[in-house]
């Protein structure tokens, strides 16, 4: 079996007596598309937090690739291809959906220490942008302000923006939150697309979407993985079902 | 954040000319002209002098204030570095602004590195308590500088040489080198904020965590951002030190700081030239809000009237709270309102 791409050893995380992210040992094998539910509070966002290096761990690895990232800061871990979406959306406001992207093309395309030419007109960070947002099907809103988005079209450039980024993972964090049913449709097919080019850790709620998509799932509860295995198999363990008992989310 | 959205978009040099300040240069331009036949041609020179000088550092601060929201409490400290680089210089027989310059601008870059590498580590209200207390750090330091005057400061015995002629002593070339630094100063700015860095630079400000979420390292592009901006509020106390022919701790009191942010906020962040009328606007009411108040009170005896002049910062500090309240964006916002009606 090849290298996992990702490989959590004994992650742990808590705050003060409370403990969020309980002995996480998991990993994502190149290509997949691995998916974690698991009921609120659970300490998702919480993991991908430590992930891409926005929290430090108390203990316990984190092998990106092969290599221990552990201590790296969130930038050095976006060079080496890890890239994250917040669950609650974070873009620049001011700034139209393209520079948004722009700057995540500006990130990994040579020195930012340019202190003259126009950033905005520069073609070799518009044209990449604009496929990605072509990409999430915001093509058509590169040039209105992001804050003036609507919930949706900002889901959909948190996307954006990650792939810019030209990530080998990307951490998605519930994309599909507070979005309407079209909306979410597109991003399912868009995820579908990505799924072939990019290895990508899923957070979702929506249930339907998680298990079309999935080829993994692992199963968060109090801050400790339950169950990892195909979606079928998810379905059917009687673990998992006990702890979503009584939540209608569960098919 | 509305307000973000509203007020900046990045300004690209050549894209489009904008009229204000092509219209500003243009007035700072004309005006030697005009000092001529005003008939107090010194004292309108000297004033305008210092307006400009003034709009070097205000839009200095702004550069960090209105495009990376690093509010510095200790700008002036820069304008005291650039100063003294003057005087201790001059004092030992340098009297050479090809050698003043060079030292005030190395001497503001290597105390904004050190300075702004710690402050950057804070945020917030404990960054502008933190700037404040360098900047007081460096006031009391020339306080204490007896060989330079100490408290009381120093007298230039001649404005700076250039390559060895006394160019500058001509109150109408001295008055074209400020304008020459400004533009300079303005265009540079300009550039800056277009370009790659300073899109970082405004990304940053708008929001640290997805910058760092996509990549970048915020604290370098602040912090050469802040360099930057010493080093231009540098230079303008090189040439405060030539108008007022004199440099004292004074250039550098706290008090001095806030009156560059208030220039700042009064003209209208972000947007540099807004810097430069904020500048103007505050030394120019500054200087005659004592006559503005004794004509306008013209229906009260004369001797309230004379009370009301002598006591005119009474009125000076509502005044600009009153703008600063009710003018968001400053004066810019103002104009910028009016022009869309
Ligand atoms: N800064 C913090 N201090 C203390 N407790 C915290 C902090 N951040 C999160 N928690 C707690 O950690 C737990 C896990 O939170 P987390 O946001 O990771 O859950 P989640 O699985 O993403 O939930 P959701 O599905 O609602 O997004 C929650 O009980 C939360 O209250
Ligand atoms: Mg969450």
């Amino acid at each position: 079996m090849a290298e996992p791409l990702l490989e959590l050893r004994n992650l742990r995380k808590n705050y003060g007596a409370l403990v969020v992210t309980d002995d996480v040992s998991l990993s994502v094998e190149p290509g997949e598309l691995h998916a974690i539910i698991g009921p609120n509070g659970a300490g998702k966002t919480t993991l991908i937090h430590q992930i891409s290096g926005m929290l430090p761990s108390n203990s316990g690895q984190i092998l990106f690739a092969g290599e221990d990232i552990t201590n790296l800061a969130m930038p050095q871990r976006v060079d080496r291809g890890l890239a994250r979406s917040f669950q609650i959306t974070s873009i620049l406001p001011g700034f139209s959906a393209l520079e948004n992207v722009a700057l995540a093309v500006q990130a990994r395309s040579g020195s930012s220490f340019r202190f003259f030419g126009t950033a905005a007109q520069e073609k070799d960070l518009n044209i990449p942008a604009m496929e990605c947002l072509s990409e999430v099907g915001l093509g058509a809103r590169a040039h209105i302000p992001a804050g003036l988005l609507s919930h949706g079209e900002k889901r959909q450039l948190e996307l954006a923006i990650g792939l810019a980024t030209a990530p080998k993972l990307l951490l998605l964090d519930e994309p599909l939150a507070g979005t309407g049913h079209d909306e979410s449709q597109r991003v399912v097919e868009t995820l579908r697309r990505l799924k072939s080019r990019l290895t990508i850790m899923l957070i979702e709620h929506d249930m339907e979407a998680v298990f079309s998509l999935a080829d993994r799932v692992s199963v968060l509860v109090y801050g400790r993985v339950i169950a990892t295995d195909t979606p079928e198999r998810i379905r059917a363990n009687p673990d998992v079902r006990a702890a979503y008992l009584g939540e209608e989310e569960m098919v | 954040m509305t307000e973000i959205a509203e007020t900046h978009s990045a300004p690209s040099l050549g894209a489009r000319l904008e009229i204000i300040p092509v219209v500003l240069f243009a007035a700072f331009a004309a005006a030697p002209l005009l000092a001529t036949f005003s008939g107090a041609e010194g004292y309108v020179l000297s004033l305008l002098t210092r307006v400009m000088i003034f709009g070097v550092a205000a839009m200095a601060l702004d550069l960090i204030l209105g495009y990376g929201a690093l509010v510095s409490f200790g700008h002036a400290a820069f304008l005291g570095l650039g100063g003294y680089a003057v005087g201790i210089l001059a004092s030992h027989g340098f009297e050479d602004a090809l050698i003043q310059v060079p030292v005030a601008l190395v001497a503001s870059a290597a105390f904004a590195l050190v300075t702004g590498a710690i402050s950057l580590r804070t945020k917030g209200v404990y960054f502008i308590m933190i700037t404040l207390a360098f900047g007081q750090m460096v006031y009391f330091l020339a306080t204490s500088l007896a060989p330079y005057g100490g408290d009381d400061g120093m007298t230039l015995a001649s404005r700076s040489l250039i390559a060895g002629s006394g160019w500058l002593e001509n109150d109408f070339t001295f008055y074209w080198v400020c304008l020459l630094c400004l533009f300079a100063a303005y265009a540079l700015s300009r550039s800056i904020v277009a370009s790659r860095f300073g899109r970082v630079l405004r990304g940053t400000r708008e929001n640290a965590v997805r910058m760092e979420a996509i990549g970048f390292r915020p604290f370098r592009f602040q912090l050469a951002a802040y360099v930057i901006s010493g080093m231009m509020a540098g230079l303008a106390g090189c040439l405060l030190a030539n108008q007022a022919e004199f440099v004292s701790p004074a250039f550098m009191t706290w008090q001095r700081s806030g009156e560059l942010i208030f220039m700042v906020v009064l003209g209208g962040l972000g947007s540099l030239h807004g810097a430069i009328i904020g500048a103007a606007a505050f030394l120019l009411l500054e200087e005659f809000l004592p006559e503005i108040l004794h004509t306008v009170s013209f229906f009260l005896s004369e001797e309230t009237r004379s009370h009301l002049a002598e006591n005119w910062k009474m009125v000076f500090g509502p005044l600009l709270i009153l703008i600063v309240l009710f003018v968001r964006g400053g004066i810019m916002g103002l104009l910028r309102r009016s022009h869309y009606g």
